[in-house]
């Protein structure tokens, strides 16, 4: 109890010594913390944790996959408590897909971009001492927890054909309601209820953070652009994850309390939850690729030495694909029998989300075009992204028309190309910003040489896994097998050895963090030179656990994208 | 006999009853003993001609064609095999045939093309600008003429794209025509039924073949089944789809075809197979711990060989009431009744 007594003990601390540094005991440090930087990186944290787990899932799936016929699913079933047959050896596959696309969208790539790096660094580039919500912000971060317990306990509780969720990361009804018996379903539905409450609030606090927070004279319009994209980021969020809230809960009512929303039995409709979900599902991959295309703007300019080029159409450019990012969600339903103008329109829309994205691409080219690029760590991070991201990009055109895609409807086409987005967008500008900002973060420099060895055995492990997927796609496999006929095995067995290559490049990552911590060298308040004008350079690394008690002026003077303050 | 009636009855009403698992346990099995007992089992290739010839069709099961309406195998080391398991089926249908055109003659160009661009500049940037290369960073950050160009061009390269899109959707939207042969492709936990509402509401169950017993007919394995969807070639189909339980899909990529099965709604679409042969696909919408296990395979016969499948199987052809075979056997009749 004593321990408690002096966590609560923290203000008057503060008070007695008015000393920026002075930090609360460990326990009120870390449990009940309102300092943005702590949250930051406990949710960093609790993102690779999330990450590790949900990448070794994918692990057991492409290790299934090597070979046609079931191999290991057997064993997983008896090993998580399940029975030995086949049926319930199948639905361990389907509860691994599920928990990996879960785990990788809401605990791993939301937390990290939003919690771990717009925490620690939106405050930090506006000039602000903290969020607006201190003690919402530690509410977010724990109801993120819980929810990955909610959903990790799913796993050992019957779903259906043995234990744990098998419904994929979509939850579609009826496989959902009706098709899955036991309490699995509704602890992984929960578990989306509570992260989606952690993110809700997030976003509020980011809103209103950025709204009232800016240090004076940071007009919008001189906002740094990963500031502007966890803003769209957050408006997103707000107008989205409610509508979820409201799906998965007729979800859990239609399971549990007789309601048929989704049941044709009662009036229901299985295809209303699909536009519900994906209402939400689609502004949710701009949702986890939005921050990251702010931070490769940070990136790129700072080691091209220049600032970033065409800052408002790149801040426009990402209002625009927040805006279109709300009226393309049919094109995840392509098949479920839409009416030919429903699917034209939304092929139509779809195409238009090119034109934003094909602005930002060119503007990083041009931001790097006439500088002097220094290629360290983040900027090979940043460029791989932008080619990778490409790629992903001209798939979704060819998705995007809807007479094409029903061949490539729920085909492991589809599969490659949300991987080239999103494990390779997505995740290579996570790696870019920890990179960039681990420095910052920690007071020490990582191996450059450890990075660059990460980069390059992570660029040739995750293509190898994930091209040869397109072949796959349009020869007509389908997503979520566990199993193939024998035609398919050669592409598979390529992809998995692709995975081999993935996983061993992340000891590069691991052994960097601990090289670094341990034995790196102290980093300056700013080792990447001239270009790096963010305000967060201007403070000592790590940054003060109170920082701009005495808040920075920014001039008119300054350019677009040049924010520290005037020194004089 | 009685014993066949009964088994056809309550195959029947199994497959119109909203369908509870045990149900729908029991209908697999019941119904395949009442084919067997009153008309020929098409797995039971020895004895279709005898049943053939006391129900007045034949019907032999046709032998798949390798490397047509199935995935190809790069392993094979066949000329030209490992091309072809880069890319899309080759294709059986009039709307594949164009979907297939646009994808390779405007899809894949446009997308190699942006690609290899965004990677030029990319390589181009690398050699170019590097800080040895370039030691002092201009300072331009606007250029109106090149970021209005590089909205502009890709909205007219989407325009493109577009018009062939469009098209093609029309073309999969058309209504089949009144004179279509109707099937009904029924998505079950874990396997498929085909009615024929239009011949005398014959009802096919088609379960996936174990490996051993595909390859040992010559037939892909987890591709084969035992009773196969049959339908005419060359002639409009209507296509209807629709599940029970949860949802699935009816697709067979080499005929560009794909439509959810959702219980509750009766989605349709028009399909011309354009040559006769065996199709496969495999159901496409997770549907539970057997969802890789339930594949479809679509047997397009010449329409004559098809109205014999039809007789085979104890059906009739539309406006063939009349002339309907007197020697039928009443078990026949009876299962057709119970069928209807």
């Amino acid at each position: 109890m004593a321990t408690t007594a002096e966590g609560f003990d923290i203000h008057s601390d503060d008070h007695a010594h008015d000393h920026a540094d002075h930090k609360p005991g460990f326990f009120a440090r870390w449990f009940m913390s309102t300092n943005h930087k702590d949250i930051g990186t406990m949710y960093l944290i609790f993102a690779i944790i999330a990450g590790i787990i949900g990448g070794a899932i994918s692990g057991i799936m492409r290790l299934e996959l090597a070979e046609p016929g079931i191999q290991y699913l057997q064993w997983w079933a008896q090993f998580m408590g399940g029975g030995n047959d086949l049926n319930t050896a199948l639905h361990m596959w389907n509860v691994f897909i599920t928990a990996h696309g879960l785990i990788m969208v809401f605990f791993m790539v939301m937390p990290a971009m939003i919690g771990g790096f717009g925490n620690w660094f939106v405050p930090l580039m506006i000039g602000a001492p903290d969020m607006a919500f201190p003690r919402m912000n530690n509410v977010s971060f724990w109801l993120t927890v819980a929810g990955f317990f909610s959903l990790l306990f799913s796993l050992f509780v019957p779903g259906g054909s043995g234990p744990g969720a098998g419904t994929g990361w979509t939850v579609y009804a009826p496989l959902s309601t009706s098709g899955s018996v036991g309490p699995a379903v509704d602890f992984a539905i929960f578990s989306l209820h509570l992260a989606g409450a952690g993110s809700i609030l997030g976003a509020t606090n980011f809103i209103t953070t950025i709204f009232n927070m800016r240090a004076p004279g940071m007009t919008l319009h001189k906002m740094p652009l990963f500031v502007w994209s966890v803003l769209v980021t957050a408006f997103l969020l707000l107008l989205a994850l409610p509508v979820l809230a409201a799906a998965i809960t007729m979800l859990l009512t239609d399971r549990n309390f007789g309601t048929t929303f989704f049941d044709p039995a009662g009036g229901g409709d299985p295809v209303l939850y699909q536009h519900l979900f994906w209402f939400f599902g689609h502004p949710e991959v701009y949702i986890m690729i939005l921050p990251g295309f702010g931070m490769i703007s940070q990136i790129v300019a700072t080691f091209s030495k220049k600032p970033v080029f065409g800052y408002l159409g790149m801040a426009y450019a990402m209002v625009a694909i927040g805006v279109v990012g709300f009226i393309v969600w049919a094109h995840h339903m392509y098949t479920v029998g839409l009416d030919v103008n429903t699917k034209m329109y939304f092929t139509a829309a779809t195409m238009v989300i090119a034109v934003p994205t094909g602005v930002k691409i060119f503007s990083w080219i041009a931001t790097m075009w006439g500088g002097s690029i220094s290629f360290k760590s983040p900027m090979v991070w940043s460029m791989g992204f932008i080619f990778l991201f490409t790629v992903g990009g001209v798939t979704g055109v060819v998705l995007a028309n809807g007479g094409i895609d029903d061949n490539l409807h729920d085909t492991y086409y589809v599969v490659a190309h949300f991987h080239y987005v999103l494990s390779m967008g997505a995740v290579f500008s996570l790696f870019a910003g920890f990179y960039y900002w681990f420095p910052k973060m920690s007071g020490r420099m990582h191996s450059e040489l450890l990075s660059h060895l990460h980069f390059w055995t992570f660029f040739v492990g995750v293509n190898v896994i994930f091209f040869p997927q397109h072949f796959l796609g349009m020869q007509g496999m389908p997503r979520r097998y566990p199993d193939y006929p024998e035609a398919f095995t050669l592409w598979h067995q390529v992809s998995t050895y692709g995975y081999y290559i993935m996983a061993g490049s992340m000891i590069f990552f691991f052994v960097n963090i601990a090289y670094a911590l341990l034995a790196g060298k102290k980093a300056a308040a700013n080792p990447w030179g001239e270009g790096a004008t963010t305000l967060e350079w201007t403070l000592p690394s790590p940054p003060p656990y109170h920082q701009f008690e005495t808040l920075p002026v920014i001039t008119d003077a300054h350019d677009y994208h040049d924010h520290r303050p005037v020194t004089a | 006999m009685k014993k066949a009636i009964l088994g056809a009855i309550v195959a029947g009403l199994a497959a119109f009853a909203p369908m509870t698992v045990a149900a729908q346990d029991a209908a697999a099995p019941v119904n395949s003993t009442a084919t067997q007992a009153t008309g020929p089992d098409a797995g039971l290739v020895e004895s279709v001609t005898d049943a053939a010839t006391a129900t007045g069709g034949s019907y032999t099961p046709m032998a798949p064609t390798e490397g047509k309406g199935m995935p190809t195998d790069p392993r094979t080391g066949e000329p030209g095999a490992m091309m072809k398991s880069l890319t899309f089926q080759d294709q059986y249908s009039d709307n594949g045939d164009y979907a297939l055109w646009m994808h390779d003659v405007i899809l894949m160009p446009v997308i190699t093309v942006i690609s290899l661009f965004v990677l030029f500049l990319l390589l181009y940037v690398v050699v170019r600008f590097n800080r040895k290369a370039s030691p002092v960073a201009s300072k331009t950050t606007h250029n109106t003429a090149i970021e209005v160009i590089w909205t502009i061009v890709p909205v007219i390269i989407l325009v493109i794209i577009a018009v062939p899109s469009i098209t093609l959707l029309a073309r999969q939207y058309e209504t089949p025509p009144a004179d279509a042969v109707t099937i009904k492709a029924t998505g079950y936990q874990w396997y498929w039924g085909y009615t024929y509402p239009d011949h005398g509401d014959i009802e096919v169950i088609s379960n996936m073949l174990p490996e051993e017993e595909a390859l040992a007919r010559g037939e892909p394995g987890q591709l084969a089944v035992d009773n196969r969807m049959v339908v005419p070639a060359g002639v409009p189909l209507r296509i209807q789809t629709t599940a029970t339980d949860v949802i699935h899909a009816f697709a067979v990529p080499s005929l560009w075809f794909k439509m959810d099965a959702v219980p509750g709604r009766l989605n349709e679409k028009l399909l011309t197979i354009k040559e006769p042969g065996v199709y496969y696909g495999q159901c496409s919408e997770l549907c539970g711990s057997r969802h890789a296990y339930m594949p479809i395979a679509v047997e397009a016969l010449p329409p004559a060989q098809f109205a014999e499948w039809v007789r085979s199987q104890g059906g009739e052809m539309p406006g063939a009431e009349e002339a309907a075979p007197a020697e039928a056997a009443p078990a026949e009749q009876v299962a057709a009744l119970a069928a209807r």
